[in-house]
Parts: structure tokens; sequence; C-alpha cells
């Protein structure tokens, strides 16, 4: 039979049949009776055609999501644009949309998100790596076995204790450090967020380096080269594109990151280097405007769009950024 | 004098190697120590606090009355409706990928969605929500709003893991189950599911004790800080423990502050046992083949 050369679904079809004819003879054998048989013929295709529709129409649930999430951002943010020229919300250095005189720069929200990106990433991404060439260079089976799962806790636990840690035991500390620190700041959140995102940095880059071939390890070895040798110039080069990509979505996960920062970093969008002021980020700017009673329609209603469409924007682009990485400068083996 | 210099490179290089392995070392016990710190800190805040009355009370103005039981019940409402839409529209899609998808533009964009949908932050969800759910097809700040929501966040976990679990089934049990004149659908409800299954099992507890945890988008959809009573309908509103949480850590007094960290120390156990019993799943189940 040339079921090679036919199109899928027709060679699906015939296979259903014949496997219809091989149920026949099987119940022929067990003397099942001719109509029970004759409604199964018609019965079994019918469900093997649909159930493939049904399951497609599920998956298609997450295009939809998609598809919602763009539309909703955008239809919102036209109407915002349709308000506030574009000119003002790129050239502004002020956000004020609650209070007069309205200002809707977005420089201050950026900048608040940039920070707390920064000095998280400067917490977890050398902290992140370094446990990662540990746990794949350095420790035996059993210290590994014994570390990953306190990792993985620590990437569990809800970012709304996160922030309460910030709020109440990093923050304290940095003030009695520090006296001139605000209630909040940004500092204290920023250092939370990282040890956040430390475990993900930890664990991809992790799994980069474990997937690094061992005759590679073995080759340096013979060549006399020590442990840390072969960890920075063998396995870490040859990892890179898993190691950068694990960067950026750490990062990505930082600029989204919305309890921490809601609750320590304050609520004062304002462009300044100092972390040790009230700053405030993007994603907590939309959650101040969620808990107030803002009428639907107003302008103040729409800036959580616009600000949720730059969020999306930007971690939309940094995934997009991992995943190129991955794939452009992934070593083939 | 060659010789000389030699071992003393050598030395030299092994000195750098021991330093850094005490530096990868002290770097992996960072995020330990924080881990340990900030259970620490959370015991010695909550524990006083954490008295039966304190699960059993509605929340309060008044601190020494106030408790976390809407909290409590609005979570395992949320948990409750959350569950079914995710892991059926989860377990669907994974075995469409898996099981019937032809290689192609459309299975590929499927496979690219949902990881994007993975890296979106989730306040970004709870804006779509709000739109969609609360407004759009007009549920309200109901559970059910943000079950829904909640769903399609928790979704990209469910179908990663189920695919997974699918994958890591041997083709020669489908082939036996054809080989015997199952059709394509008998073989995957009979034989590839019900293998897969404790694999799916685990990465849906798991994907609810990221929804457990989840505070921002539940926000976004206007579950209420103050709710002093138990939903009794999909269409009531609601609170959940994070969100009671939440609102007690922005008061300024500290009293609220530890009624916060015995919030924190009621949802951290529960986090912990669906962690265990996905743990315990999976060991349960593990090598079968």
């Amino acid at each position: 039979m040339p079921s090679v050369m036919l199109h899928p679904d027709v060679q699906e079809k015939t296979e259903t049949r014949e496997v219809a004819t091989a149920g026949h003879a099987v119940e022929g054998a067990a003397g099942t009776s001719g109509s029970s048989f004759v409604r199964r013929k018609k019965r079994r295709p019918l469900g093997e055609r649909i159930i493939p529709k049904a399951l497609l129409a599920c998956a298609l649930v997450s295009i939809l999501t998609t598809i919602g999430i763009v539309l909703v951002l955008l239809a919102e943010t036209v109407a915002f644009f349709q308000r506030v020229p574009l000119g003002a919300f790129l050239l502004d250095t002020k956000w004020t949309p609650l209070f007069q005189p309205q200002h809707f720069g977005i420089w201050p929200l950026l900048a608040g998100t940039l920070m707390v990106t920064l000095i998280a990433g400067i917490v977890a991404l050398p902290i992140g790596l370094a446990t990662a060439i540990f746990l794949s260079e350095y420790a035996s089976d059993r210290v590994r076995r014994v570390i990953k799962p306190i990792l993985e806790v620590l990437a569990g636990i809800p970012t709304v204790v996160y922030g309460y840690f910030a709020l109440t035991f990093v923050t304290p500390l940095i003030r009695s450090v520090l006296p001139e620190t605000g209630i909040f700041n940004a500092l204290s959140a920023s250092i939370v967020v990282g040890i956040m995102i430390l475990p993900m940095v930890a664990s991809l880059s992790e799994d980069a380096m474990v997937s690094v071939p061992r005759a590679m390890r073995d080759g340096a070895y013979a060549l006399g080269a020590t442990r840390l040798e072969v960890a920075l110039k063998v396995v870490v080069p040859a990892a890179l594109s898993g190691i950068m990509a694990s960067f950026v979505l750490a990062l990505s996960r930082a600029i989204g990151e919305t309890m921490i920062v809601t609750i320590a970093a304050g609520a004062t969008p304002k462009l300044t280097l100092n972390p040790l002021e009230s700053i405030q980020t993007m994603t907590a700017y939309i959650v101040q405007v969620s808990l107030g009673d803002t009428p639907h329609g107003t302008i103040e209603y729409y800036t959580i769009y616009v600000v949720g469409m730059t969020l999306f924007v930007v971690t939309l682009l940094m995934n997009l950024l991992a995943r190129w990485i991955t794939r452009r400068y992934r070593e083939a083996y | 004098m060659e010789r000389r210099r030699a071992e003393k490179h050598l030395a030299v290089r092994k000195w750098k190697n021991r330093v850094a392995a005490g530096a990868f070392f002290l770097a992996t016990s960072v995020g330990i120590a924080a881990l340990a710190v900030l259970i620490g800190a959370i015991l010695r805040d909550g524990l006083p606090y954490l008295t039966w009355d304190f699960l059993t009370n509605v929340p309060s103005r008044i601190p020494e009355k106030a408790g976390i039981r809407s909290a409590l019940f609005g979570s395992l409402w949320l948990m409750v409706l959350t569950a079914p839409v995710a892991f059926v529209l989860g377990v669907a899609t994974a075995i469409y990928l898996e099981e019937y998808a032809k290689p192609g533009r459309l299975t590929r964009l499927i496979q690219t969605n949902i990881h994007n949908l993975a890296g979106v932050p989730s306040i970004v969800f709870g804006i779509l929500g709000l739109t969609l759910f609360v407004r759009g097809i007009g549920l309200g700040r109901s559970v059910l709003a943000g079950a829904l929501t909640m769903a399609l966040l928790v979704l990209p976990i469910i179908v990663v893991a189920a695919q997974e679990a699918l994958r890591a089934v041997p083709s020669s049990l489908r082939h036996a189950s054809y080989a015997l004149g199952a059709t394509r659908w008998q073989t995957i409800r009979r034989v590839v599911l019900p293998a897969a299954l404790p694999s799916i099992l685990t990465g849906t507890i798991l994907a609810m004790s990221r929804a457990i945890g989840e505070t921002a988008p539940l926000i976004m959809i206007g579950a209420l800080t103050f709710v002093a009573f138990v939903p009794t309908s999909p269409l009531d509103a609601f609170t959940v423990l994070p969100i009671q949480i939440f609102n007690w850590v922005s008061r300024p007094q500290e009293a609220f502050h530890h009624l916060a960290a015995a919030g924190i120390i009621v949802l951290l156990v529960v986090l912990l046992s669906m962690n265990l019993t996905a743990v315990l799943l999976r060991n349960k189940f593990q090598k079968r083949y």
C-alpha cells in the first residue's frame, strides 16, 4: 500500500480504517454480535477526527492569550495617546499622572526599573554564575543533591514574602549602616530582587555547563590544567550562550518583578542615581493605580496600560534576545 | 633555574585554584544563607502570633482580633477553580503538541508562544484579567475572574511539564498499543496518559504552588484587601493569603507586620507541603520503565 505517498490526513484515515477492520476480526472471533460492531465503526472514526480538533482548540488558547494581551494593551495605549501626545510621554522628565499638574514622562519609572534591575544584576549575576561553577565543576554529587533543592526552595518563595523580608529585615540593616537611608529605598528592594533571581541564574547556567561534554574537560585536564583553568577557560566559554541567556532571562524577571518593589522601594517616581532614596518602578506604579479607586475611562486609568505596554515590550524583547543568543551562539558538539 | 620557575608557577596556579574553590563555595552559601536568614527572621517575627484564633478569625482593624480565615478560604476557592481549568487546557495543549501536531509553522508558533508567555510578567496577566474577565465578560472582582487569570498565568508551566512527561513515555509502549489494534486516541488515553500522569501531576502541583503565592495579578483584578467573609460562590468577592499579607505589610504599625509574618508562615507551610507532595509523587512513580 503506497501509504508513504499519501497526504498525512489521508494516511491517518487509512490507518483508522485498518484498525477498525482489525477490531472486527478480533470481535468476530470472540463471538460479538454484528450490530455492536456497526455502531462502533460509526462512532470511532468520528471521535478520532474530533479529538485532535478539540485538542488543537485548547492549544490555541495560549495563542489567544498572547493576542488578548497585545490587543488589550494596544487598544488602551492608543486611547492614551489620543489624549497625551507622544512627545510628552517620551520627552517629559516628570511622571505625576495622579495629581496636578499632571506630567506623563515615562523616564522616571523607566529609570526606577532600570536601577532596580541593575543592582539586582550586580548581586545575582556574579554570585549565580559562581554558584553554577561550584555546582557543576567543584561539588560532589552528594553536595549537589543537598544544595540544589535548597536553591529550588529559594526560587519558589512568593515575592510578597521577599517584599516583607526587604522591608522588615534588609532595610533596617541598611539603615543601621547608612542612617540617611529612607524607609522605602531602591537599594533594599534591589538586593532582595537579586536574591530572588539568583536561583534562576544558578540553575540555568549550571544546566548549560553540565551539558558541556566530559571529553572537553578531560582534554584540558590531560594537558595539566587545574580545576579553575578547566572551569574558566573550557567550560564557561563552551557554555557561554546558555550563561548569557540565563543572565538575560533573570534580568527580564527582575524588570517584571512587582511585589518586592511595591512593598520596599516606595512610590516616588523620580530621576535619581541615589539608590538610598525612595523611587518607583513601572510595576509598582501599576499596582499603586489599581489599589486606588481610579474610575474607568480616565487618563489615570489609561496610564496603567501604557506602562503595562512598555513593560510587556521590554520583557518580550529580552526574552526573544535570550532565545536568539541560545540559538545563534550555541556551540555544537 | 628554569625548573624552579616552573615549580613556582605551578604552585601559584594551584593556589589560585584553591582560592577560587573557596570563593565559589562562599558564593554558593550566599543563597543558602539568604534562605536561612529569611526563614529565621519570619519565624522570629511571626511565630508568637500564630495561634488558633489567628487561623479562624476574619481580618480586623484591631491587630489582636485579626485572622486569616477569609484569606485561607479565598486561596482554597481560587485553587479549586484554577486547577481544573489550567490542568485541562495545559494537558490538552501538550497532547496536541506531542502526539498530534505535525512539524510546521502552526506548531512552531504555538511552541514559541508558550515559551514567550512564560516570560511575560505576572502583572501583565493581571491587566489582561482586569480588562477581559472583570470588565469584558462582566465577572466583576470575583473568585472566578481571579481563577481564570491564574489559569492563563500557570498554563505555560503545565504545558511544558506535561510535554516533558509525554516525551518520556517510551515509544515502544505506543507501538505495542497500535499493534494490538488500538486507535491513536485509545493509545493516548489508555497507555500514554496513565504512564505520564504522575509527572504531569507533579508539574501541575508545582504550577499551583506558583499560583497560590502570586499576588500582583490578583491585586490588578481587584481581589479586595479587606474581606471579612468567606466566599460562598464563584462570583463572590474574595481575598487570598498573599494579598492579606501584602495588606498587613503595607500598614505602618508594627503589630500588623507581625501578623504578616504569621500569615507568611502559614503560606510557606502550605507551599512546602505542596512541593513535598510533588517530590514524593515523583519519587514514588519514577523509573517504571
